[in-house]
């Protein structure tokens, strides 16, 4: 059982980091609606109080992903994905010019690839601020229901760029896979 | 022995409104690069930061070094002031709106005259 680096890669991108970021970035707005609870905010009686230690961890982690996601995609994935293809190149090592080459296939990089490549980059971004006020401004999110809205606002809105961009990019990668490279053997043969 | 611990009442909210509005910002300005170096050519090959990456990798470079630039002057500025945060939040989740949209490749056609 092998697998080539192109497609390792890729799903550490999509699968670990990706994943990880979408169900904790779910995770935490459950945890944020929990914290907007009116009867919680006035039994927390010490609001300065800094966040428990497995929240802190649980939010770094998940902007950690988050920005992992972005990064490897923009800087590792996506040379792979719109390198130029030599004339008479295997046009299945270079998705994007496998997408261009058919007119039934070429809005996938044109409308999908297009939106997902700048969306995604929202997700992060709000993350990082959602969970710098969680963790260094809960006397600020107690105090204020103002706050509490609009942080849970963007919680949502980096739920939705992060969908938008994981779910293209699922699809993408279904019509016109990342591959090639070096061959990885996971498992020995069961022949 | 029970701990007192004195909490101000109205904690102030200048730095989280210097985090949302920075955010929202640097959210917009995303989509703006974005929908600007898919009309200009020459725009484009200034934002090839990284050629194998090409004009997004100048396009995210720029917004996010602009929110974060955004994000430190106002977060100095604002540190002890409390501002009427309605406003800020609604102005914000407008550039939020924008930006959002701005990535959605048919509405930045629209600009293009596409």
């Amino acid at each position: 059982m092998e697998i080539t680096l192109r497609e390792l890669v890729t799903s550490i991108h999509g699968m670990l980091f990706g994943g990880f970021f979408l169900m904790a970035l779910f995770g935490a707005l459950v945890l944020l609606l929990d914290w907007n609870n009116p009867d919680r905010i006035a039994g927390d009686v010490s609001p300065e109080r800094p966040a428990p230690r497995w929240q802190t961890i649980y939010l770094v982690a998940m902007v950690a992903a988050g920005w992992a996601a972005v990064l490897s995609g923009a800087y590792m994935i996506y040379p792979w994905y719109r390198a130029v293809a030599p004339t008479g190149a295997d046009l299945a090592l270079y998705p994007q010019r496998l997408l261009m080459s058919h007119p039934t296939t070429a809005g996938w990089h044109n409308f999908g690839m297009e939106w997902k490549e700048h969306v995604a980059w929202i997700a992060p971004m709000a993350s990082t601020m959602v969970a710098w006020v969680l963790l260094k401004h809960r006397a600020a999110w107690n105090a204020h229901r103002a706050v509490r809205t609009t942080v849970l606002g963007f919680a949502a809105v980096a739920f939705l760029a992060a969908a938008i961009a994981g779910g293209w990019g699922a699809m993408i990668n279904k019509k016109a896979p990342v591959q090639g490279g070096q061959s990885i053997q996971l498992m020995g043969s069961t022949k | 022995m029970t701990e007192i611990r004195l909490v101000p009442q109205n904690p102030a909210n200048g730095p989280v409104a210097a985090a949302v509005l920075s955010c929202a910002v640097g959210c917009f300005l995303l989509g703006v690069l974005a929908v600007a170096a898919d009309g200009s050519k020459r725009l484009a090959a200034t934002l090839n930061f990284y050629h194998p990456s090409g004009p997004l990798s100048g396009v995210t470079t720029v917004a996010i070094a602009l929110w974060l630039v955004c994000w430190a002057v106002l977060a100095t500025r604002w540190r002890n002031r409390s501002l009427a945060f309605g406003k800020l939040s609604a102005f914000a989740f407008l550039l939020l709106a924008l930006g959002l949209l701005l990535t959605f490749p048919p509405f930045g056609d629209l600009f293009l005259g596409r």
